[in-house]
Parts: C-alpha cells; structure tokens; sequence
C-alpha cells in the first residue's frame, strides 16, 4: 500500500482525496491529511455567505462521516512544520511524524499584507477564513466605518458584506480603476457608477502610506497628503503563495512566490506534487478554484500512472458575484499584445458595458468583458473556448438578435467537447450521455449524477437547456407536466377536472396524482378549479398563495395592503373621501398605483376584515390585487370630455371591469380601453386591449408591460360593442382553458401553434365551431361572481382566519415601521 | 428584536414542558397556524392528509421575516415540508433542512394531540 500525505485540507486538497478516493482502489493508497485550520473543508468560494448567519455546515464539503467512511486520516488543526525529503516524511508543530511515499502540497495562500506601518493596529483584518470572518464580524458591530484595502474581485464582495453589516463603507485602490485585472477604463467607470449607487464610496489612485491610530486605528493617510478617517480597515491586497515549507526544504519556487511544477504538478522532487493556489505553473498563480480542480486531477491521473491527462493552464474567466452588479471577463480581456477587432457597447443610462474582442478576420472570439449585464458570459465564453464560428453579425454577441430569426448561438451549437461545468470539469457530452444513457428525468437528476452545476451554479442555464435538447433530440416529448405530484400539464388537468366534474384539490389529488401535494400543484388546480367553477376562493384556503389565502398582497415584514375596485379608474368625490378615512383610522400608507386605483399598504392580518367591512359598507368590492384575475381596465377620459374623443371609453372601460372581474386565469389579466387612436389609456400593452375608432372598437390581444413588454396585436377591426365583447369571452375562455400555468396571454400567444392567424382563426371565423361553447362557459362562470370579502366580512368563521396567533389576540410584535414623507414604511427586511 | 438563536430543534425525549397551545379546530386542515409561547412564535401544521402534525420556528432564516406559518405544507419524494410565501425557500418539516436553497435548517418542535387539544414540546 502507498502511503499519500497531503498538506492542507482546503479546496483543492480536499478536492484530490476526493478524486483519488473515487479513482483508485481504497487498499492501494493509504491517505493522511493535515490541515492547520481547526475545522473540515469549508467552500472558500462561498465565504461571504458566512455572514448572512454564520453556519458553518452550510459551507463545509463533506462531513466527518466522509473521511471516515472513505479511510481519510484527517488531523485538523496540526500544522506541518518541516519535511525530510531524503527520510520522506513529514512532522507537524505537535511533533507528529509520518512517513510519505507521496507528499501532496495544497497549502494554498494567505493574504498579502503590504507593508505599510500600522498593519498591526487593532481593528485591521484580512478576508480568507472562517476566524477572520468571526473577527470581523465582532469588531463590526462595535464601529460605524470600515475601509478595504483593495479594489478587485475580492475587494468589491468584501465591501459589498461591509455594507450589508450596516457599516459606511469605502474601498480604496491604487490603480487609476476598479478591478484593474478585469476591466479596462470604460467597463471600469460603468462598474464604479454601480457601486457607488449601492452607497459604496471609492476612492482610486490612493497610495497608503501610514495607517495611524492609538492602538487601534482611526485614519488611512494617503500620498497625496489625503486622509480616510475610518474605524476599521480590511486588506484585500491580493495573494500570497503559502510556499515556507517549501523553500525550506529547497523546492524549486518563483521569484515571487510558489512552488514551481510541470504539467503533472510534480515540484522539482517528482515524488512531491503541488497543487492549487500554491502552485506555479508557467509562470502563473491561479487564484481561482476551478483551475486548482484541474491541477487535482492531473496529479490524481499522474499518481495512478496515466501520463496523459495534462494541465496546461487554464484561463482566468471569472464572474463577480454577490454583489448584485453583474460583472464577468473571459479569455483575453484586454488583447494589450494581439491584434484583434473590438466591439464596444455603453449605455450610461441602463449602466451597461460589453466588449467583445475579435480576431483581425473577424471570425473567432479572443475575450472580452461584461458590467452591467452578463447573461450572454456562459455562451459567449464557451463560444471562445470552442473556437466556434462567430454569427454573421458579430455585433449580435453583444447587443442581442435585433429583428429577424435569432442566430443559433444556443447549446445546440456546442461540441461534444465544450467544457460546461469547470468546477467540476463536466463536458456537453458527458451531460447529453448521461441523460441518455441513464435515462434521467429532470434537471435535478442530471445534476446528481454528473456533478454539473454543483459548485458555484454559474451553469446552470445550460446544463438546464442541455437538458430540453437532449429530450427533445430522443424524440421525447417534452412534456410540462406539473410537478412531482402530477403526471399532467396544466391543459390535462383541466379537462380531467371538467370531464370528471371534480370540485376539490385532495379529490384530484385521490384520483389522479400521488404524494401530498406541494407549493406548485397547489396553487396551479386552485386557478384551474376558480377559472371553471368559479366558486369562492376562501373554501380552500389552504390551497392558496398566501396573498389568495387572505385575500390580499403580502407586503415586506408580513403585513398586508388593500386594493378596492375602482373601475375604469372613476371615482367619486365620496369614495375618495372613503378611502383616505379608512387610511387615516387604521394608519395605512397610501399610493396611486400604476393601474388607475389607489392601494392602502401596512395592514396587519387582524385588521383586513375590519378594514373591509368599512369598504364594503361604503359600496366597495375586492380588486383583486391579490390574484391571477382581472386586474384593472383602464381607461382614458374619452369622448364626453375629450376633444379628439370618439366613443365613451370610461363606460365601455367600467362595463369590461364589471363583466370580468372576479375572472380567474393562468396569470393575471389587464385591459384598457382608449377613445382614440392617441391611446392614453395604453390598451395596447395590455392583455386585450380596446380602441375607439371612427366606426367603432378594435380589439388587440396579447400585449404585456412586465420584464419583456410586447404590443398586442390586432385580433378584429371596426367591430361594435356587442361583437367586440363576444370575441373577448372567446378569446378568454380559449386562453383560460389552453395556457401552462403563470403564462400571461402574451407569452402564450407566441407559443401558440400558427400564433395570431390561428387564434383569429377560432375567435374571429369560429373553425374549431367552438365559439358559443366558449361564450356559453363563460357566462356560466361569470354568473356566480361575488365578492369575496364581502363574503369574509359577513361570515364569523371565515372572519375568525384573520389573526396572527391562535392562541392569542395580539399582532405580530416582530413588525416595526418607519416614518418617510409623513408615512409609514417596513423597516425593511429583518436583521 | 428577532433572535434566530432562540429557536432550537427540541427532540421528543427531552421535552420537559408540553404547552396546551390551542384547540384542533383553531388549525385549519392541511394549514398551519401560529402559536405564540414565552416570546417564541412557533408555526403548527395539521397535515391532515398524513394524519400527522408538525411544529417549527415561525421565523423564515431567508429573509428574516415571521410567516411560515402561513406558509402552504406539500411534500418532496415523501418528505413533509413547508414552502414560505415570501420566496417559496422549502423547509422539511422532519429535520427542518431547507430543500431548495442554502439556507439554514430551521428548529422543529414535537407536537401531540390529547383529548382534542394540541400541544407543543418545549425543552425549558
Ligand atoms: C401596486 C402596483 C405598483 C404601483 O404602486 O403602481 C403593482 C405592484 C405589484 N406588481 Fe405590478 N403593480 C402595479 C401595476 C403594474 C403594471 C401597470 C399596469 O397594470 O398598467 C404592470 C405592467 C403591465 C403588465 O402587467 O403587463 C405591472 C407588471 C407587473 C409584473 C410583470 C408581469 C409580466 O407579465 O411580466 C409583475 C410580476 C408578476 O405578476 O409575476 C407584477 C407584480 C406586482 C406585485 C404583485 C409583486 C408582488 O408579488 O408583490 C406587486 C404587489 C402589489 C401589492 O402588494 O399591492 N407587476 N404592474 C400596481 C398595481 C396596479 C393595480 O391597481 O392593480
Ligand atoms: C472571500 C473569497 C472569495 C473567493 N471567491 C472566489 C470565486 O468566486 N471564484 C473562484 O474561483 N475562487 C474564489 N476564491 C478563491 C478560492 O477560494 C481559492 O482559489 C481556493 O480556495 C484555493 O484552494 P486551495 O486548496 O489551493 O487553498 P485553500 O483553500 O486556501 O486551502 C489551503 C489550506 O491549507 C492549509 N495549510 C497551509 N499551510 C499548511 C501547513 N503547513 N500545514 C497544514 N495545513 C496548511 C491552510 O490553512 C488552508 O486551510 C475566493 C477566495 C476568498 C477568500
Ligand atoms: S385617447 Fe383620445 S379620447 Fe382619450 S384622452 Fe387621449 S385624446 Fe382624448
Ligand atoms: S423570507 Fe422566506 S423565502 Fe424569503
């Protein structure tokens, strides 16, 4: 048996045991580590998570039961303090000594302190364990402003947790920019507005010279003969290899750190690897994990005797994260020393950067950078690594397909070779085999059994898309089915519903799904049982978003807010009045909303009945704020006030409110109606939207405000009142009855086979012959609306739901307000 | 004024309290609601479909916010769990690990039903 000793129970060691475990028979090697933190592995990667609640077990790799149970010698806590090359062992600080046939380094490295005096005051930290972390943390809570030293990548998420932990915060870079490795001046200030913006204040081209304070420190002072008074500083300078142990015992390292290895990681002992962070290969220091996952393997390979499997570098792609800003550089950011084309995009206003750098013939990706916007870095970097061909408008890979067939830049397009997951260096085809092979059904699957997109996750769009492809390609049908409880799409389900006149969740669940139901399923059948029965809502409250379960909109800090129907937007001077008492009484904050209504915020749960029955009694009715339901119809003034006004657009607006409202659907609904062609009623981003004309309405369907606004189109010209209503109660009840659950109309129509030709189609020329159906079904459920806080405010049992504990009268005492333009607001989420 | 450290997992063999927290019928069928005990806001599920009742902090770790007793109860292959309303992170309602996400398990507490009254185990 070998023996294997390895320094350093971090990332990258824990990485090799791991491998070596897996690839080799257990009775061949034996493995001891030693690890000088007093803890198992942790994900370094994700340290700044440790202050959202300081748990440890979120961020370790495997637990004690792994080494145990994979024959691991792990020493925590013990140091290796000297190695004898020529006995082959090791001893650690407590005088330990075990012998070696193997010796692996992982030992990583520490943050570089510079060396400027005061380093050593009181309240100067470093950013790289779990202790500093600790440190940090406790000292934070004592000050009001911190520093960091250091604007990179690290730098920046560093600040980014010092604002979060509530301090002033400010980040001082020598450099004349931010993140000088990965950016050039443009990308660079964009970041800078960013930042800023989050309240970060940066300070660039500062030289410290001097840290000064009595004992702890109170100012950073910098060449310029500027000061930065600050309570606490954290250096985030960069990195050092942690290569001591190795220059003791004369490996060969660099001028400037770390220990020197082939493309096996073999340092100039060939019976001593090292690998990770402390490695340098080609002259290069990876501070990144995914390359010092590669350096593991390759020593694994090398150990077991195959020659084959090389590392030969590794680009530094990397994505900033955490810190809620998108920024990404992949492959040769800059091109300092290559010719090459670029293309540049800014955009001040959204705060957006790309640059993408081209070949001289303009045929292949070299590298680029992404600030503001980084969707496209998966694709764009795999589309580099893979030399793929570029679309005939390169300019495309930075402002998206305009018009026309999007170019086919998608995974479809990847070699089988294309590395996906890096972290744990998965290919495109090793993914497409497995689910093949394996016959795996879901994402969740393929990510348990390749080990794609269980690291850092940054993947998992395309092991996602992967995954569509593949089934697609099999010839499967790519069935939406609900969930894990139901075997069926929503438009399935439906018909069951309707076929077998089933009235209750756990009915259909008896009949056709299995287990006990979950957040999708439930919801999904409560809009499908409302949209064709159309009962009220509040007998199966259980079934129910939390905003349907009270029958109003969840706000920060667990209260509710209040919207009343105001139809087509008109009210009365008496309503108005209405309202602002009801807000004054119960001290509710109040805001226009962008619908035409006025909605009343901070209600606690308690509160809503009695609030409504105010409402009520002064002639009001629910508005449905809170469900996929018809929203609100707006309007605009119209003919009797309006100049250029052709029909009376408020009425037509109030009677299309009244006949829908209550209306349950896969998503919500909105409409407008306005009196002419200058549209200020906007009814062309809504769902159906209606126009005034000189003979009289037209109809268009399928428009959406949201993240991707989309005019609607027109479905029918000219027509009257009377034929413009029938076309949408087809037009409804045909989305109703077809759509995948949370699609609004405008998404389903672009999905929809023969898209706007065929729904006129079946709505306008009736080819399916279903239209009276479809009208017949739709009065049915309109005919038994009602309003269901009417209904709550009159019933003592339904009423009774509304309060915080059951066993007591009191609100909830964890809710706090402020005051901001003499209102009240949440505090925000809870600390 | 939350404290998330106030809540612990309390096993069923260390129980030293059972609170009498309120009749069956105040808990809705396959719902949950909210008992308050000595400050402590705790999320009482009737998962009428098991036939089994559950206990936890009412307190979401995500975002800090006290609601998952409004939360809607479901399970994942077998496993009860709760989903919060906020942003749909699921807990199990077993071990109290989240199953979606990174958060931070929450406490889980036992529950009995006696003579139609329920009640919660405490470990103080
Ligand atoms: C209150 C209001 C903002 C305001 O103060 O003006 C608002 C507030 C919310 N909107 Fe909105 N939207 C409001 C008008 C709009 C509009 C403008 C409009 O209707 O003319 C739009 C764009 C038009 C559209 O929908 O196509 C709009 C597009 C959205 C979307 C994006 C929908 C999409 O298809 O992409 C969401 C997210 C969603 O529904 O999934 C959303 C979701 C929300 C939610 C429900 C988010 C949430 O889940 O908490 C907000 C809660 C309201 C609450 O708690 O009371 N809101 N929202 C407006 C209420 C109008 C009303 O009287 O009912
Ligand atoms: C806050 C933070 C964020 C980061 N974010 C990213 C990111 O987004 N993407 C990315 O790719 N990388 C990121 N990194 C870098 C990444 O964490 C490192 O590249 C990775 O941890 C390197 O692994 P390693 O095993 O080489 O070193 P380490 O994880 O540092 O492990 C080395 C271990 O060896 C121990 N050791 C050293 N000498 C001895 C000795 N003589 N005896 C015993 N034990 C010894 C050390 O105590 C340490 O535990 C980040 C790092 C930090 C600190
Ligand atoms: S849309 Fe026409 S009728 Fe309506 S306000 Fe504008 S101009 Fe007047
Ligand atoms: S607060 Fe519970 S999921 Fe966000």
């Amino acid at each position: 048996m070998k023996k294997v000793v390895v320094i350093g129970n971090g990332m990258v060691g824990y990485k090799f045991c791991e491998k070596l475990r897996k690839q080799a028979d257990q009775s061949h090697y034996s493995i001891t580590v030693f690890g000088e933190e007093p803890r198992l592995a942790y994900d370094r990667v994700h340290l700044s998570e440790y202050f959202l609640n300081q748990n440890v077990d979120a961020l370790t790799l495997a637990p004690h039961q792994w080494y145990a149970s994979n024959h691991i010698d792990l020493h925590k806590g013990e140091l290796v303090a000297h190695i004898d090359r020529n006995q082959k062992t090791v001893t650690t600080h407590r005088g330990l000594q075990v012998p070696y046939d193997t010796l692996i380094m992982a030992t990583g490295s520490s943050p570089f302190i510079p060396s400027i005096p005061g380093t050593d005051k009181k309240g100067v930290f470093v950013y790289r364990t779990i202790e500093d972390l600790d440190a940090i943390i406790a000292y934070g809570q004592k000050v009001k402003s911190v520093a960091v030293l250091g604007g990179g990548l690290l730098g920046l998420e560093a600040a980014k947790a010092m604002l979060d932990m509530g301090l002033e915060t400010h980040v001082v870079e020598f450099a004349s920019r931010l993140m000088p490795r990965q950016l050039d001046d443009s990308g660079a200030a964009i970041l800078q507005a960013k930042i800023e913006e989050l309240g970060i204040r940066v300070h660039l081209l500062k030289n410290t010279q001097a840290i000064t304070g009595n004992g702890k420190l109170d100012a950073l002072h910098f060449a310029d003969d500027t000061k930065l008074p600050v309570d606490m500083l954290v250096i985030s300078a960069g990195i050092r290899p942690r290569d001591e142990l190795a220059r003791e015992c004369q490996l060969s390292t660099g001028a400037r750190g770390g220990i020197v290895v082939n493309d096996h990681m073999q340092t100039s002992d060939p019976d001593i690897y090292a690998i990770g962070e402390v490695a340098l290969h080609r002259e290069m220091i990876y501070g990144l994990v995914a390359p010092g996952y590669d350096m593991a393997e390759a020593a694994v390979q090398h150990i077991l005797g195959n020659a084959d499997k090389l590392f030969q570098g590794n680009d530094m792609s990397t994505k900033l994260k955490l810190i809620g800003i998108d920024v990404a550089s992949f492959g040769d950011a800059f091109c300092t020393d290559q010719p090459h084309l670029p293309i540049l995009y800014t955009d001040h206003k959204k705060g957006i950067y790309k640059r993408v750098n081209l070949t001289k013939d303009g045929k292949k990706l070299l590298g680029g950078m992404l600030v503001g916007d980084a969707e496209a870095y998966n694709i764009l970097l795999q589309t580099m690594q893979n030399g793929l061909a570029l679309p005939p408008d390169p300019e495309d890979l930075v402002l998206g397909a305009r018009g026309g067939e999007s170019q086919g830049m998608g995974v479809e397009c990847l070699p089988e070779e294309a590395q996906i997951c890096s972290c744990e260096n998965v290919s495109k085809g090793a993914i497409c085999q497995a689910i093949q092979d394996k016959g795996l059904n879901s994402v969740k699957e393929v990510k348990a059994c390749t080990k794609a997109g269980t690291g850092c996750g940054g993947c998992m769009p395309m092991v996602t898309d992967l995954f569509h492809h593949t089934l697609q390609s099999m010839g499967k049908r790519v069935r939406k089915t609900l969930c894990e409880h139901f075997d069926y799409t929503r438009q399935e389900l439906l018909d069951l519903v309707k076929v077998e006149d089933i009235k209750s969740y756990e009915a259909l669940l008896d009949r056709h799904g299995k287990g006990d139901g979950c957040e999708i399923c439930k919801p999904a059948v409560a809009s499908i049982l409302a949209s064709l029965w159309n009962e009220l809502i509040t007998a199966q409250d259980t079934i129910q978003d939390t905003n349907d379960r009270y029958l109003a909109n969840i706000q920060k800090g667990g209260t509710y807010s209040v919207v009343p129907r105001v139809a087509g937007g008109e009210i009365t001077p008496d309503k108005l009045i209405v309202i602002g008492q009801v807000a004054k009484k119960y001290n509710l904050y109040t805001k226009i909303t962008g619908g035409q209504r006025i909605d009343l915020f901070g209600a606690h749960l308690h509160e809503l009945p009695d609030i409504w029955e105010e409402l009520v009694a002064a002639g009001f009715e629910s508005g449905h704020a809170y469900g996929k339901a018809l929203r609100t119809v707006k309007s605009c003034v119209g003919s009797s006030w309006c100049r250029y006004g052709l029909h009376d657009s408020v009425s037509f607006a109030i009677e299309i409110e009244n006949r829908y409202k209550g209306l349950r659907a896969p998503h919500k609904l909105k409409s407008a109606v306005s009196g002419c062609i200058r549209e200020c009623a906007e009814a062309q981003s809504k769902d159906f939207g209606i126009i005034a004309t000189e003979k009289g309405w037209n109809l268009y369907v399928g428009g959406n405000g949201g993240a991707k606004p989309q005019h609607a189109q027109l479905l029918a010209q000219d027509v009257d009142k009377e034929t413009c209503i029938r076309y949408i109660d087809r037009f409804l009840m045909f989305y109703i009855k077809t759509a995948e659950p949370l699609t609004r109309t405008a998404t389903w129509l672009n999905k929809l086979e023969g898209g706007l030709a065929y729904l006129r189609d079946v709505v306008v020329n009736d080819c399916l012959g279903i239209g009276e159906q479809l009208e017949l079904e739709m009065q049915q459920t309109l005919a038994v609306y009602s309003c269901e806080w009417k209904e709550v405010v009159n019933n003592p049992t339904l009423r009774a739901r509304f309060k915080h504990f059951v066993n007591g009268e009191e609100p909830d005492p964890t809710v706090q307000f402020e005051t901001v333009r003499e209102q009240k607001v949440p505090v925000g989420w809870g600390k | 004024m939350i404290d998330i450290a106030d809540y612990k997992t309390v096993a069923e063999q260390s129980v030293t309290t059972w609170f009498k927290a309120a009749p069956v019928s105040a808990f809705p069928a396959n719902g949950g609601a909210c008992v308050l005990y000595k400050g402590k806001q705790i999320a009482v599920f009737n998962f009428t479909r098991r036939n089994e009742w559950y206990a936890c902090q009412n307190l979401c770790p995500h975002k800090m916010q006290m609601i998952l007793s409004r939360g809607m109860i479901g399970s994942e292959q077998g496993v009860p769990k709760v989903a919060c309303p906020f942003h749909k992170r699921t807990f199990s309602l077993q071990t109290g690990a989240c199953l979606n996400g990174d958060e931070c398990a929450i406490a889980t507490y036992p529950v009995k039903v006696e003579e139609g009254y329920v009640y919660i185990g405490f470990e103080e």
